[in-house]
């Protein structure tokens, strides 16, 4: 819906460092369902990601939060163009790379890579270690054998793993240290952004906190910028600047981390958190669950207008008759609700 | 507690269950000793390889495997379970004990209607008419919050959510009122949304049925919200066991503070780094001597290495705990795993 986003990009104020590294404009990924055996024709489409604009600051990390098949790995894919998108403009680096060839976005594809959820799938088994995280050196033309080697090698202790473990085969690693072989991988072309999808979701509690710690220190070291994708809203809290919540294929809350925490405007945001199990019994016995009905609407034929009115409890009549515009509640803080949250003052601006 | 004198509806002693393997014997279990009162709800927390769900498998004698070797005994009203033909295991499974499993997506047949499946597991139990066990079948399915329950029986699995599905277990787990429910990580496929709705659901059904749970999970989270007792395993021991609060408030062993301190928590203010656990959980194949968790702790001295800490207990309360460490020196430690920063600036 473009008549929701302001054009000029300045809808946000830059809470975080740098200015946007990533720019995404009414994006929109259409998946078609076709059927016929012969003569396929398209009978509907998947809605994955429906209009979503948003930024990535340069040194900053973004957390995109949603439930499953709400479109936050699709909308992850479209950013590097893994996915061509339907409609909309991707911006990275002030470059539009919407239309770019694949030739010509491959001197860009270095700066932006891709961290995968599963590190059990995301590496190739038949390869050796050195391989895997050689590959993009190799691609890019980044120096002879013996200089990959020597760079992989550091990558790896930088990751935390031994430099000795060069000719070893994925499997011989456990899930943690498969998904530092991911990490370095990515990092291996000296990354300005990283797209991690999940990182830590496979992994077990004392094994993520290795991880996403690991993933901190990096950021420091390096300058990265992360997109930090989970469903998990306590450890998106823990590593990111900003957070976005996406519901059914669009954003409906945009907020500084703690802000989104202390003061949810959405009322889908406010239910996600207070979803989330608390390890204090206590604290846990004493706060007021939102327990929401019901599943998360097929995106192929969503709801109309505000798409989480079927579910929320907040819902009147507005909320299926005209859809909400992102609206500025404070400092970089946007949601989109007819009926918004923990807001005493009246809307800063509105986007029309 | 009002009912601790009376016998326990469960009791595990001293299980081990090990797998013969071509590298050696895994040791998946290790000699792990618990009980459950009657409406009780056990949580059992460990990582991936702790041995929590081939504990409770054992439990419910479903390994069978030529290579695995069961040791202990597990009474469950007076009869140990261990010993029991499959044949008379049947009987039991479904109608005194029933186990959800983790993945909603797998354990339901894909080729039956869920009310079919549901309907053979009563009639497998009790001698009902087809008819009776359909309509029973319907009404679990409204117990457990499925809307339009009598057309819905007619449905496949592959036409449910996974959180229906995973209500769908649910309704066949509690099909013959058992008294026992085992809950294998029966939320950790599905989204925190849904699992509100379940832990939900199981709290009322824990009021409605009565029945003794034990709940499988890795999610402290979830723990705190559900259980009563709380048993913390790592690489096939206990290495903690105790009430509910005790555990959150006053944890003993340092995996137990390692845990805490490792989870990220809304309801704290974010803390500049997480204290993770270093290293990675020993092969269950080849077990260091000593403490389990000694190569991975930061309180460890020479005695861990040698010595087998016994699961015993040191603060009282039947509070038990499996750590060398002298117990009025822990607080402190406690306090510099699971709030660096605090410990520090205090």
């Amino acid at each position: 819906m473009s008549d929701l986003v302001v054009e000029d990009g300045t809808r946000t104020q830059p809470v975080a460092v740098g200015s946007p590294l990533l720019v995404a404009r009414d994006v929109k990924k259409y998946f078609p369902i076709k059927q016929g055996i012969i003569f396929q024709r398209e009978v509907a489409r998947v809605h994955a990601v429906d209009g979503v604009s948003f930024e990535v600051l340069e040194g900053e990390t973004l957390g995109l939060v949603g439930e499953s098949g709400c479109g936050k790995s699709t909308l992850g894919r479209c950013l590097l163009r893994l996915y061509e998108i339907t409609d909309g403009t991707i911006e990275f680096a002030g470059t539009d790379i919407t239309r770019l060839s694949r030739r010509q976005l491959r001197p860009l594809r270095r700066q932006m890579q891709m961290v995968f959820q599963d590190p059990y799938a995301s590496l190739n088994p038949r390869k050796r270690v050195g391989q895997i995280i050689g590959d993009p050196l190799k691609i890019h033309n980044m120096g002879n054998r013996g200089s990959i080697k020597s760079q992989v090698q550091e990558l790896l202790s930088l990751v935390g793993l031994n430099p000795e473990h060069y000719n070893r085969y994925p499997h011989e690693f456990s899930g943690g240290q498969r998904q530092r072989i991911g990490v370095a991988r990515a990092l291996a072309l000296h990354p300005r952004l990283i797209i991690a999808d999940e990182p830590v979701s496979a992994l077990d509690v004392s094994i993520q906190a290795q991880v996403v710690n690991l993933l901190d220190d990096l950021q420091d070291e390096l300058q990265l910028t992360y997109l930090f994708i989970a469903h998990d809203l306590s450890v998106v809290r823990h590593v990111s600047d900003r957070i976005a919540v996406m519901y059914l294929g669009k954003i409906v809350e945009v907020s500084p981390a703690e802000d989104l925490y202390s003061r949810p405007v959405h009322p889908y945001t406010e239910a996600l958190l207070s979803a989330v199990p608390i390890p204090d019994p206590d604290a846990s016995a004493h706060r007021e669950r939102i327990v929401l009905e019901g599943d998360v609407p097929s995106p192929v034929a969503p709801p109309s207008c505000c798409r989480f009115h079927p579910r929320c409890r907040y819902a009147t009549e507005i909320c299926s008759a005209e859809e909400p515009p992102l609206v500025a509640y404070g400092t970089g803080h946007i949601a989109a609700c007819h009926h918004p949250l923990n807001v005493e003052e009246t809307p800063a601006a509105v986007f029309s | 507690m009002t009912d601790s004198d009376q016998p326990p509806l469960l009791e595990v002693n001293n299980l081990r269950v090990s797998f013969r393997t071509e590298d050696g014997l895994v040791r998946a279990v290790d000699g792990i000793s618990f009980t459950l009162r009657k409406g009780e709800v056990l949580g059992i927390v460990g990582e991936s390889g702790s041995g929590k769900s081939v504990s409770m498998m054992s439990v419910m004698r479903l390994i069978i495997d030529p290579n695995a070797v069961f040791e202990g005994e597990v009474i469950y009203k007076g009869r140990d379970l261990m010993k029991l033909s499959q044949d008379e295991m049947r009987d039991i499974r479904g109608k005194e004990i029933a186990m959800i499993f983790q993945d909603p997506m797998t354990s339901l047949n894909p080729v039956y209607r869920v009310g079919w499946q549901i309907a053979e597991q009563i009639r497998n139990h009790e001698d009902v008419s087809k008819r009776e066990a359909g309509s029973r079948a319907i009404e679990l399915l409204r117990a457990v919050g499925i809307p339009k329950p009598e057309l819905r029986v007619n449905d496949y699995p592959h036409q449910f959510s996974g959180g229906m599905r995973q209500r769908v277990m649910i309704a066949m787990g509690l099909s013959c009122n058992p008294d026992l429910l085992i809950a294998d990580e029966p939320t950790t496929a599905l989204d925190v949304t849904i699992q509100a709705q379940i832990l939900e659901l199981i709290r009322r059904l824990k009021s409605e049925f009565g029945s003794a749970i034990v709940m499988i999970t890795h999610d402290l989270g979830v723990v705190a919200d559900i259980a009563d007792r709380v048993v913390v395993m790592y690489s096939g021991r206990v290495v903690e066991q105790s009430e509910k609060r005790e555990i959150f408030y006053n944890p003993q062993h340092p995996y137990t503070w390692g845990l805490l301190g490792s989870i990220a928590r809304l309801d704290r203010p974010k803390p500049p780094r997480l204290t993770a656990i270093p290293g990675t959980p020993p092969s269950l194949i080849d077990l260091p001597t000593g403490c389990n968790f000694a190569p991975r702790c930061r309180f460890r001295f020479d005695q861990c290495g040698i010595e087998d800490p016994p699961l015993v207990d040191k603060v009282g309360d039947g509070h038990l705990d499996a750590c060398l460490l002298p117990v009025d020196g822990r607080a402190s430690q406690r306090e510099a795993v699971i709030n660096p920063g605090m410990a520090e600036s205090a």
